[in-house]
């Protein structure tokens, strides 16, 4: 492989585009961070160039040549698995005048050929052939700088699978640091400790990406932006029966459940605490779901304590892990942002569904339980995320409003004692605080200032 | 003996068994074929009136009629994928049962349903409607495309794909069991989907 060093734009590099310190304060950003098309632009070099960003799940790709069509920030991508198994982020550009290689949105294909003149690549990167090549003054397929670009760092935490192009950025574990834990944990309830992406609910919106992550880890809105679902959830409930995300009803900081910023952007909410510790905890407040009652009564009658178990494995585990700058684990689900411009983003709800890895499940179980798990996640993204995201547009709207410059992050801010850093650097607070986003802002600053050392790889 | 426990599709959801997807997955596989297409025209109109039907009531956000129109137990799914799919192991953009479309419907009516504050209008335009007969003689089959024009935010834009619904006799009359939306871009970022298609 060769690396290409590559440069910033001279603009960038000799005047800063703003001063950061006067856009981002302690406990409040300015409006530019969202409304400015030339921050964007620095971010899609910056910040989704300058991290590990998330690409894809490698059980979307599970055999040898498989591929799918993504991004990183702006940069098409086609993220394969080569003949040998290594999986590679080829930009999905053709070396020649530009196009995209692949139109399709997933695939099985030893090579890409270019639609506009043919050029042909292997899944390697690497240039096979030309039509008319006698029409050149050298051979093309020897010269490496026809070979496609490729993200030059690609790695995989278990399953998950990041990319970045920044040679000066730490190895991903080290990057993904004490969010690794939860990482853990949310899969290691699942059988084998593994998940597979089963298709999503695919959700756009007029706004900035941002908005998506300032709510991942927001405790504060659920009462409010949510309430038509938690009206809806809880239609048959009683004060004891309450199901969903009701616990944030009465006074939510005093709840054993919390914030944690997890660094380099990184941040979790952890509402498990907030449940009995038990087998069926979980499934004790799922809201209800298509085909909930028949498995329910069906397991509980069949397998006994054991069923409670088992239908955990249905209900939405009650975290919200996220990984900056695009990556969200909440309830079952594998949350992508994806920025599309400084006004728009796509927000995708992968669902996943488990495997019976150890045969203790058996086919029928395995069945029952996937099927309901479908139908648990496909709740959320239904009753919930389409107010959010409704909510995110009218802040686009509302901060057209030039004037009105500050966007205030200031919730559990300057009140002694309620906020906690412990000794491995995370900091911890009640749910509702908006400690996340005032750190991972800060990380956002970081990443701004920074010069990069962005870097494409090619085959040789 | 015990009787027969009479169980409330509205309240609770003991309906969606396996079996029930088995069979919704074998119904919305191989249907569309002229062998099995409606010449009649009498019965073609009864079904093309009984589609229409169901557009005018949605444009109208009559709710409860258009509950009306479905069996007890029904399932209105909207697919992820443009084959469909198996709904035990894919996720769905929609995926509801009778307890779910009420969910649906008491959703948008708390008042606090931003995404439907104010509500969307819509125009419905259902055409091409054929009629497939089933091995059961007591089930049709419907096929029909759409367009929904809808405005919300300042906007109009178009949803658009084609329907299949299952209709069954029911109670002497035909009422839709099952109804499977195939939004042209299904698999696709959509933005604000939050109507009843």
């Amino acid at each position: 492989m060769t690396l290409e060093r590559v440069k910033a734009p001279q603009r960038l590099q000799n005047a800063p585009l703003y001063d950061w310190d006067e856009l981002v304060q302690e406990d409040r950003v300015h409006r530019l961070l969202y409304t400015d098309p030339a921050v964007f632009d620095v971010e899609m070099i910056n910040v989704f160039g300058g991290t590990w960003v998330y690409l894809a799940h490698e059980s979307q790709i599970p055999n040898p040549n498989d591929f799918i069509t993504g991004k990183l920030g702006l940069r098409p991508l086609i993220i394969t698995r080569d003949e040998n198994g290594k999986i590679r982020a080829l930009y999905n550009r053709c070396t020649h005048r530009g196009t995209t290689l692949c139109r399709w949105d997933k695939g099985n294909s030893r090579s890409f050929q270019c639609p506009y003149h043919g050029w042909n690549f292997l899944n390697t990167g690497k240039l096979r052939g030309v039509p008319w090549p006698d029409g050149y003054a050298s051979k093309l397929v020897q010269d490496d700088k026809f070979n496609l670009a490729q993200v030059p760092r690609v790695e995989s935490y278990r399953g998950f699978i990041f990319g970045t192009l920044n040679m000066g950025a730490a190895p991903l574990v080290e990057h993904l640091g004490p969010i690794k834990k939860p990482i853990d944990e949310w899969l290691d309830r699942n059988p084998g400790g593994k998940v597979i992406v089963c298709e999503a609910n695919r959700l756009k919106y007029k706004g900035n990406w941002k908005l998506a992550y300032d709510n991942s880890g927001d405790g504060y809105h659920v009462i409010y932006s949510h309430r038509s679902l938690i009206e809806t959830e809880n239609r048959f409930a009683d004060e004891a029966t309450k199901k969903g995300m009701s616990y944030y009803q009465n006074s939510p900081d005093s709840l054993p459940m919390y914030c944690q910023y997890m660094g380099n952007g990184h941040h979790f909410k952890d509402k498990r605490p907030n449940l009995e510790a038990r087998p069926g905890g979980l499934w004790a407040i799922e809201s209800l779901h298509p085909g909930m009652e028949h498995v329910q009564d069906k397991l509980r009658s069949r397998y006994g304590a054991r069923a409670e178990s088992m239908l955990d494995l249905a209900g939405s585990e009650p975290v919200n892990i996220n990984v900056f700058p695009n990556l969200s684990l909440l309830g079952n689900h594998i949350q992508v942002f994806q920025p599309i411009s400084f006004n728009e983003t796509d927000a995708i709800w992968y669902g996943t569904k488990i495997e019976d890895v150890d045969g203790t499940l058996g086919a029928e179980v395995l069945t029952d339980i996937n099927a309901l798990r479908m139908r648990t996640q496909e709740g959320f993204p239904n009753f919930g995320e389409v107010d959010d995201v409704t909510n995110f547009e009218q802040i686009q709207r509302g901060l057209a409003a030039a004037e009105d410059e500050w966007i205030y992050m200031n919730r559990g801010y300057g009140i002694p004692d309620r906020i906690h850093t412990l000794e491995d650097g995370t900091i911890k607070g009640p749910a509702t605080d908006e400690l996340f986003m005032r750190e991972y802002i800060r990380e956002w600053k970081r990443l701004m200032k920074a010069e990069p050392d962005i870097a494409i790889e090619r085959e040789v | 003996m015990n009787a027969p426990l009479v169980r409330d599709p509205s309240r609770s959801s003991y309906y969606v068994t396996n079996d029930f997807y088995l069979e919704l997955i074998a119904d919305f596989a191989d249907w569309q074929v002229d062998e099995r297409s409606v010449e009649d025209a009498a019965e073609r109109d009864r079904f093309r009136r009984l589609v229409e039907q169901e557009a005018r009531i949605l444009d109208r956000l009559l709710y409860e009629e258009w509950l009306g129109l479905y069996t007890p137990e029904c399932a209105y799914w909207v697919p992820s994928t443009p084959e469909g799919g198996d709904p035990r192991t894919e996720i769905s953009v929609m995926f509801d049962d009778r307890r779910r479309l009420e969910d649906r419907i008491y959703r948008l009516r708390t008042g606090y349903a931003w995404s439907q504050a104010p509500s969307s209008r819509t125009s419905r335009i259902v055409s091409n409607v054929e009629v497939f007969r089933c091995a059961r003689d007591d089930q049709r089959m419907v096929r029909s495309n759409f367009a929904i024009s809808e405005f919300w935010d300042g906007e109009i834009r178009v949803l658009a794909g084609w329907t299949g619904h299952r209709f069954r006799q029911h109670d002497g009359a035909w009422r839709i069991s099952a109804k499977q939306v195939n939004l042209l871009n299904c698999d696709q970022c959509i933005r604000n989907p939050s109507i009843v298609l």
